[in-house]
């Protein structure tokens, strides 16, 4: 069951989307999900969904994926939605009986339906980056777009040392876990029955021994980092380069077009909340 | 002139907060020759662990010397230059990788020396090919055989392109399978590209493929010595608790038997041969043949 586990959403492939450079993907959702916020009016918006149902399609990953990605939040849309019903103003479309305080507004309507559409739009854009980015590529690129900040003495190369390490570490641990429960099975350890303090009880005998081989391995670790010359970030120098293609200048053209369109929707029409 | 030199090693862990120490190096004295391939034995805490670890600078001796290459461990200064030339490959390949890609955890070593990015791919791409992982490359290591994830580890060494490799019993967590499959590589390395082998094992059978033999045993050097000649003295590795390869073991227990046998055999193939006259040359009833 943990050799089939997959790191982050990652699904491989090969569409435009796939091939972009990793730091023009982040600085890209960026911009997106600041635009999101920017479009205050439906006009906004409806550009906004134009160009996100065009990267979906680009992207190649099956649109179920997306809908699985969004189930997860489905709780909080429609919790923002119902409250978001009640707090505007305008025509009241509803009282509450009981309630006369409790109103709904078709201006509550407008800013439920606008809000919905804001976060449901916000997962699909960062969707769209971990589907089509490696964990791999996304910690380089994180590492490489940081960079300026080591001028404020941020530990841009150890952050990403650990994150890389982190990821690697992942299944390795998690097939430990498993060794590990089995053998405390073996031994007689009942770690499905119980009420709820009970099994977090036995997960006890479960952890200790994979903390203490957690710092075996990163001894083990640190000492095979040294052994090939690792000495921290100075004059270190990466097999791989990023580049910029034709394909990420397209990309970002497009977007600033869209986002000129948004801006222009914005002071050109009234905004939709109220 | 050797390449790598132990004058008088002698090495104290810390054990207790009050500074005590015990001394697990009692003054090791050992040179080993450019493109030798040596074998390291000794049975746990013997300290052929913690001599293997002072070849690269990875532990300073209390007292005595080593060179690498003319190079003085103690020198901080040299340290890297060091560990590029003495590449140390540890027990447990899991502990060992570092990146999620096959490719990229071979190219750890020479991105940290700040060699240039097509000449990593270049040496990647080689070292892959040097232990037959190359068309792993894009593979994470989680989904590797043990035996393969060692030779990643192994390529990860050779991407630095050192004068020499020492190996903690790089098979010690390997099935069988695995153990061949490293041992070949390194015999390869060895032979193709003089690569300078230090093998630590005790597993007899792994040592007798090397140039020399060096038994430790209590934080000194028992023996050395071609494989013929240290294993040929079977009666003083028995004394200090270590094996000597089983094909070495049935014919020296078969001479002290009165058997007429040659001295020392090392594998199975000599011992078949010095067997078969023996076994022909007795009456047919007392042999039965399977």
């Amino acid at each position: 069951m943990v050799r089939d586990i997959t790191l982050g959403q990652y699904i491989p492939g090969k569409s435009m989307i796939h091939r972009m450079d990793p730091r023009v993907k982040i600085a890209l959702t960026f911009v997106f999900i600041i635009f999101l916020f920017v479009a205050s009016n439906f006009q906004g918006i409806a550009l906004m969904i134009a160009l996100m149902l065009a990267v979906l399609a680009l992207s190649g990953v099956p649109f179920g994926q997306y809908f699985r990605s969004l189930k997860a939040i489905i709780v909080i849309v429609l919790f923002t939605a119902v409250l978001n019903l009640f707090y505007g103003s305008g025509t009241v479309v509803w009282r509450c009986p009981f309630f006369p305080v409790m109103q709904i507004t078709d201006g509550g309507i407008g800013n439920a339906v606008f809000i919905s559409i804001r976060i449901i739009s916000l997962i699909l854009f960062s969707s769209v980056l971990t589907f089509t980015t490696s964990p791999t590529q996304l910690t380089d690129a994180l590492e490489r777009i940081m960079k300026p900040l080591k001028v404020l003495h941020v530990k841009v190369h150890e952050i990403s040392m650990m994150m890389t390490i982190a990821l690697r570490f992942v299944p390795t641990l998690l097939e430990e876990t498993d060794k590990i429960m089995s053998a405390q099975k073996a031994r007689g350890a009942d770690l499905e029955s119980g009420g709820l303090m009970q099994r977090i009880r036995a997960l006890v005998p479960i952890l200790i021994p994979l903390f203490v081989s957690s710092f075996r391995r990163a001894y083990d670790l640190a000492m095979a980092m040294e052994c090939r010359c690792y000495h921290g970030g100075e004059g270190r120098t990466r097999m791989k380069q990023l580049h910029m293609t034709r394909l990420d200048t397209a990309a970002i053209v497009c977007t600033a077009v869209f986002c000129a369109g948004v801006l222009f929707c914005v002071f050109r029409f009234p905004a939709a909340l109220r | 002139m050797d390449y790598l030199t132990c004058d008088q090693v002698k090495f104290s862990y810390e054990t207790g907060e009050n500074g005590e120490s015990r001394e697990v190096l009692h003054g090791v004295s050992l040179g080993i020759r450019k493109g030798e391939f040596v074998a390291l034995l000794g049975h746990n805490g013997s300290g052929k662990s913690t001599l293997a670890k002072h070849f690269n600078a990875m532990l300073l001796p209390s007292s005595g010397k080593v060179y690498v290459d003319g190079l003085d461990t103690m020198d901080e200064s040299l340290k890297i230059e060091i560990r590029r030339r003495v590449g140390l490959v540890l027990q447990n390949p899991d502990n060992q990788l570092i990146a999620s890609v096959v490719e990229e955890d071979v190219a750890f070593g020479p991105e940290n020396l700040g060699i240039a990015p097509p000449e990593i791919r270049r040496r990647v791409d080689d070292a892959l090919k040097a232990v037959e992982m190359y068309d792993y490359r894009l593979n994470a290591p989680y989904k590797l055989s043990g035996g393969q994830k060692q030779r990643v580890a192994i390529a990860g060494i050779i991407a630095m392109q050192p004068d020499c490799i020492v190996l903690d019993e790089p098979t010690a967590m390997l099935d069988p399978r695995g153990r061949t499959e490293v041992l070949d590589t390194i015999h390869k390395l060895n032979r193709e590209k003089g690569i300078t082998i230090v093998l630590i094992t005790h597993y007899m059978d792994e040592a007798v493929g090397a140039d020399r033999v060096v038994v430790m045993d209590d934080g000194k050097i028992l023996t050395q010595g071609t494989p013929r000649e240290v294993f040929s003295q079977v009666q003083l590795l028995k004394d200090h608790q270590l094996d000597v390869p089983q094909a070495t073991e049935l014919v020296w227990r078969l001479r002290s038997e009165g058997y007429d046998l040659p001295d020392c055999v090392l594998d199975i193939g000599e011992c078949v041969d010095a067997l078969e006259p023996l076994l022909k040359s007795s009456s047919g009833d007392s042999y039965v043949c399977p």
